[in-house]
């Protein structure tokens, strides 16, 4: 086979033998495919977040009164601190992807605990603290809406409806808990990548696979930064 | 079985203004869509015999294409496309304006008939008697889901919404009798979801509706609501502080609380019923009556506020 | 005029995809692209049965006015399986995963899909999701029509609406996953020389029907997943009473639904561009027009759903911008078909099966195209919207052009999936056969559209019986033709005659292997120094 007209390898010039699926002509081809691969995998994520971007940006223009008063009845300082966290933890996916590119199996090790931590944090203190207060003040639809007198109080501050701000809160649970839902699938990837790099199969080789994890991580991270002022900064609230 | 062939069919009733003036669109249409199958279909055929393939290794003369043809049939498409789309949506938005003058007739759908209110009062089911040469304007809304007001004599059509209101008008241009279709699926019953149109003569029509004993007129009905609800308590004609004046304002502008200026219609007055702290103007003193009351009877309180407006030529009750 | 040769006496290879590795383990477990299309070809097959006798049911209940068969519920359960089964089951994978798994390997000269284990995955959620799906039916059905219009399906509907949209939504990921390993595949592993405008035309198309899998099927996931909890916990997204809005399910179901009915079509258009090709000999008129016609049209999809909304209250403006991109989406599709006639002129036209369905599928998408302008203008659309004229147009889109192209490909590709011939004067007969049929069926349908008559009905006015009747005498027909296929094509498989690599004396990588092929597709990685169709010496070219 006349190789001269394939781009030259990665692979063959730094790494020797690494494993390449027998569909691919080569490492580069392999890891170009993966990470692409990500990328449209992603698309359709931001599609399938953009469902619920649509039907929360109607209702809210609908119904502003009632989502300003549902986002002050939401913790502002659980979502600072969230995007603290994630903010942090995408820093350290990215120093994680720089290690395993210059194969330093101890530094990436660490890197990805970090961010495990921060992430496993993120879905701890959510599902603890966060979403169990809003349930014991009343605040989930279905489950136990009941807003209790200072709920109502701020309701009627905003000369809001009481089923509009379930609304609001419908739109708070559904899209956090989807997000949620990817930092739980995204701490399930470091835990994965953790083991790999642990037996050395990351920095042997197999480098991309932190960058398209990473890819993943950092998206997850994006639509928090969108979530956050959407879901809890309604109404120039900041305090 | 052989009545049934006699009768082969071609073409719905024309007994509308509008039916004639839709039936040209679809002519043109139709004539389109003949002219180019034919065109295809014939060319195809030909070339397909011309071209015929002779011996089984033969391999013709091949051609790239043509830019100035693919142009054409670019552009000619084109054309023609915009020549339609400009008279449909003439078309559409003659179907969507009623005429000021129109006679309002109230619709309310439900699983699975049609109950419909004349504002004179009478009420009726799965039919409607119209006067013919007469504008009509039909407000629709329904209880429970979407349903669709379709009237094939007379090619109108319109989705029934929960929770809003549409409005579709026609004009009969003959008497008889017409099929009125549900034609949104709306469940087990969509298909039994039917009914007739009465066209009538105006004189037979005045017959009719002098015929529909206890019946009162909407507005009646609606000023016998608003005592029954207590809603007198609060509107009263003097006006109280915070409560905004029922008479004149139909049809007049509001200034709601986010600083938008609406015109009282007939969706802000339900609106204002049904979910009053959401888009009034007001401070939301008054409760809501969502689940005290179905749709008829809020079109028998827009029908009595309507009464009292715009130049509030009648007064409302006292306490 | 050059000529191509046509081998005498063809035999077939002794070690291929097929015979390589023998049990059902070797199916089941495979990562090869070639059986995996032999498993989506099983699985659809009998989705196609159960989706087609229960249209066959359907129209035999509407030969008599008061419905000859059945309760009116059972018929809202018959037509609305038809519809998702027609739709999510057979329709959208039919060529993408059977041809599209088959072909884009060989076709772009690779040894296999980018990701085969992802590819076999896709098979599985597949399954799962036709399972759960066929329970749902299976215990009682749903009676929401394929659309599941809100406050109907949240509130109001009786059926197993729940685990229906729990088999649509796990469909979904099937087809995103699918159209993922599609675009990568296009996209990373085209043999050297193969570049983007030396693909075959079938390529493009399901490149960009892949594209239109990755952004559709997540917005149709999530607004099922919107429905079921509004269903579970009556939170009231579309609840009016609640202050939801219904109309915004439709907005979220037809920005998924509109792309969905491209999903449908454009693979077809891809086939027929293989199809003329191969049966003139002749490279596509026009080859750049007929690519980028195939974005457009995936492009445009995006942007049209509100034509399916004109008369559902969204405001007057709405509809003109909706209607006026309606009619730039038709533009690309009549450039197709005029580019496919022009291929025809001063061709070399056989008349062997796959042309015939060929021309079948030219004719009939031209109908089905033009009456769709019928629907697209706001002002003919009030009369029309929801009749039966809806039902006629769209079958002569997914029956008259997707089928047509699936069966068209199917015959075409035939002897290269199993190295053997079918009868060629069975084939024939049945492709005239459904031609006929399916005319007799959908025709007299636009007439009693225009006389008024709403889809979903399962009583209606006498008046409109006549037409019911020769609608129904078309549907025997169809399902005859559908059936005679089913024969051969099984005989063929194993008495057939030997096909040879190139039967049609084509164009293309697909017929320069072994028929069947190798496991690995290709000994040595070929090197494509030609455009597509390359037939002959070029006269002239475009400017």
């Amino acid at each position: 086979m006349p190789t001269d007209l394939r781009r030259p390898t990665l692979a063959d010039a730094h790494l020797g033998a690494v494993p390449v699926a027998h569909q691919f002509d080569d490492f580069e081809q392999q890891t170009g495919a993966d990470t692409f691969g990500m990328w449209l995998f992603l698309a359709t994520e931001i599609l399938f977040f953009g469902g619920l971007f649509c039907g929360y940006s109607l209702y809210r223009n609908l119904y502003f009164d009632a989502f300003t008063a549902g986002s002050h009845l939401i913790k502002v300082k659980y979502g600072a601190f969230y995007t603290v966290l994630l903010i942090c933890s995408s820093l350290t996916m990215a120093l994680g992807v720089r290690a395993a590119q210059l194969r330093r199996k101890n530094s990436l090790t660490i890197f990805l605990i970090l961010t495990w931590i921060m992430g496993a944090a993120f879905v701890f203190i959510k599902l603890r603290y966060e979403w169990y207060g809003d349930y014991l003040e009343g605040l989930a639809p279905s489950l136990n809406w009941a807003p209790n007198h200072e709920s109502m109080e701020m309701i009627q501050h905003f000369h809001a409806t009481v089923p509009h701000v379930m609304l609001f809160f419908i739109f708070y649970f559904v899209m956090t808990g989807l997000h949620a839902l990817h930092m739980v699938v995204g701490v399930g990837l470091l835990t994965t990548l953790l083991i790999f790099t642990r037996q050395g199969k990351v920095t042997g080789g197999n480098y991309n696979w932190v960058e398209i994890v990473g890819l993943y991580w950092h998206f997850v991270d994006i639509v928090w930064i969108f979530l956050f002022p959407l879901l809890y900064l309604i109404g120039g609230r900041y305090v | 079985m052989y009545m049934m062939w006699l009768n082969f069919p071609g073409q719905p009733p024309q007994a509308s203004t509008f039916s004639v003036e839709w039936d040209y669109l679809y002519y043109f249409l139709t004539a389109l869509t003949i002219f180019f199958s034919a065109l295809i279909f014939i060319v195809i055929f030909y070339f397909a015999i011309k071209y015929r393939r002779r011996d089984k290794n033969e391999v013709p003369p091949q051609n790239e294409g043509n830019l100035p043809l693919e142009l054409t049939w670019t552009i000619i498409p084109t054309l023609i496309c915009v020549f339609v789309f400009v008279w449909s949506a003439q078309l559409f938005i003659r179907a969507s304006s009623p005429p000021a003058s129109a006679t309002e007739i109230f619709v309310v759908g439900k699983q699975w008939m049609w109950k419909i209110q004349h504002p004179e009062g009478p009420r009726e089911i799965n039919q409607l008697h119209v006067p013919v040469h007469v504008p009509i304007k039909l407000t629709m809304t329904s209880e429970d889901v979407i349903h669709d007001f379709g009237v094939p004599a007379f090619r109108i059509k319109r989705d029934v919404v929960p929770g809003m209101y549409t409005t579709e008008w026609f004009e009969a241009t003959e008497t008889g009798q017409f099929h009125l279709f549900c034609d949104q699926f709306c469940g087990m019953g969509h298909s039994t979801m039917v009914g007739t149109i009465f066209v009538m003569s105006q004189e037979d029509y005045a017959r009719w509706l002098a015929s529909q004993l206890n019946s009162k007129p909407m507005f009646v009905s609606g000023e016998r609501l608003f005592q029954q609800l207590g809603c007198n308590t609060c509107h009263t004609p003097e006006g109280k502080t915070g409560v905004p004046p029922l008479e004149g304002l139909y049809g007049s502008e509001v200034k709601l609380q986010n600083g938008k200026t609406v015109v009282a219609d007939d969706a802000y007055l339900r609106e204002s019923i049904l979910g009053p702290e959401a888009i009034v103007g007001y401070p939301p003193t008054m409760p809501t009556y969502q689940g005290q009351m179905d749709e008829e009877d809020v079109l028998q309180l827009i029908a009595y506020v309507k009464s009292l407006g715009p130049s509030g030529e009648r007064k409302a009750t006292k306490q | 005029m050059s000529t191509v040769a046509v081998e005498a006496t063809p035999t077939l290879p002794e070690v291929h995809y097929l015979n390589a590795d023998y049990g059902w383990r070797s199916w089941l477990f495979t990562t090869d692209h070639k059986r995996i299309a032999w498993l989506y070809l099983f699985a659809i097959t009998g989705f196609f049965a159960v989706g087609g006798l229960m249209a066959t049911l359907m129209r035999l209940n509407l030969v008599e006015p008061q419905g000859l068969l059945m309760q009116p519920s059972s018929y809202d359960k018959l037509f609305s399986a038809h519809g998702l089964i027609m739709i999510f089951f057979f329709l959208a994978p039919s060529i993408p995963t059977v041809l599209g798994n088959f072909l884009i390997p060989i076709m772009i000269g690779a040894r296999d899909v980018a990701f085969p284990k992802l590819n076999l995955l896709s098979w599985y959620i597949f399954m799962t999701a036709g399972t759960v799906f066929m329970l749902a039916v299976i215990r009682g059905g749903v009676d929401t029509g394929w659309t599941f219009y809100t406050p109907l399906s949240t509130t109001y509907a009786n059926g197993h609406v729940l685990s229906a949209a729990v088999g649509i939504f796990i469909s979904g990921f099937s087809s995103i996953l699918t159209g993922l390993n599609f675009v990568v595949t296009i996209h990373k592993m085209r043999a050297p020389g193969m570049t983007w405008f030396r693909l075959p035309l079938f390529i493009w198309a399901l490149y960009a029907t892949s594209v239109i899998f990755i952004l559709a099927m997540p917005v149709i996931a999530i607004t099922l997943a919107l429905i079921a909890l509004e269903r579970v916990f009556h939170v009231g997204i579309f609840d009016p009473a609640l202050g939801g809005d219904p109309v915004l399910f439709q907005h979220l179901f037809w920005f998924f639904g509109h792309p969905e009915v491209y999903i449908l079509i454009l693979p077809s258009m891809g086939v027929m561009s293989e199809l003329v090709a191969a049966g003139c000999r002749k490279r596509i008129f026009g080859y750049s027009f007929v690519a980028f016609s195939s974005v457009a049209i995936a492009a445009i999809s995006f942007m049209v759903w509100g034509h399916h909304m004109f008369l559902s209250g969204q405001s007057l403006y709405a509809g003109f911008v909706f209607s006026a991109l309606t009619f730039a989406v038709a533009i690309p599709s009549a450039i197709k078909v005029f580019n496919w006639t022009a291929t025809m002129h001063k061709a070399s036209v056989s008349y062997d099966t796959p042309m015939l369905y060929a021309i079948g599928f030219i004719g009939l998408f031209t109908i089905g195209g033009l009456t769709g302008l019928f629907l697209g203008s706001l002002g003919t659309d009030i009369h029309l919207h929801d009749t039966y004229f809806v039902v006629a147009h769209f079958h002569y889109i997914m029956v008259g052009g997707a089928i047509m192209g699936y069966l068209g490909g199917l015959h075409l590709w035939w002897p290269k999936m199993t190295g053997k011939l079918y009868p060629e004067a069975w084939a024939r007969f049945a492709c005239l056969l459904i031609f006929a049929g399916f005319n007799l069926t959908f025709g007299p349908q636009f007439i009693l559209g225009y006389m008024g008559m709403p889809r979903r009905y399962s009583v209606y006015p006498p008046e409109f019986q006549v037409l019911n009747v020769m609608s129904s005498a078309g549907a025997s027909i169809l399902a005859l033709g559908y059936f005679i296929p089913l024969i051969y094509f099984t005989w063929s498989a194993f008495k057939g005659p030997i096909a040879g690599p190139n039967p049609w004396g084509a164009k293309g990588l697909e017929w320069t292997i072994p028929s069947p092929p190798p496991t690995n597709n290709f000994d040595e990685t070929p090197i494509v120094t030609e455009e597509a169709y390359a037939y002959g010496p070029q006269e002239a070219h475009v400017g």
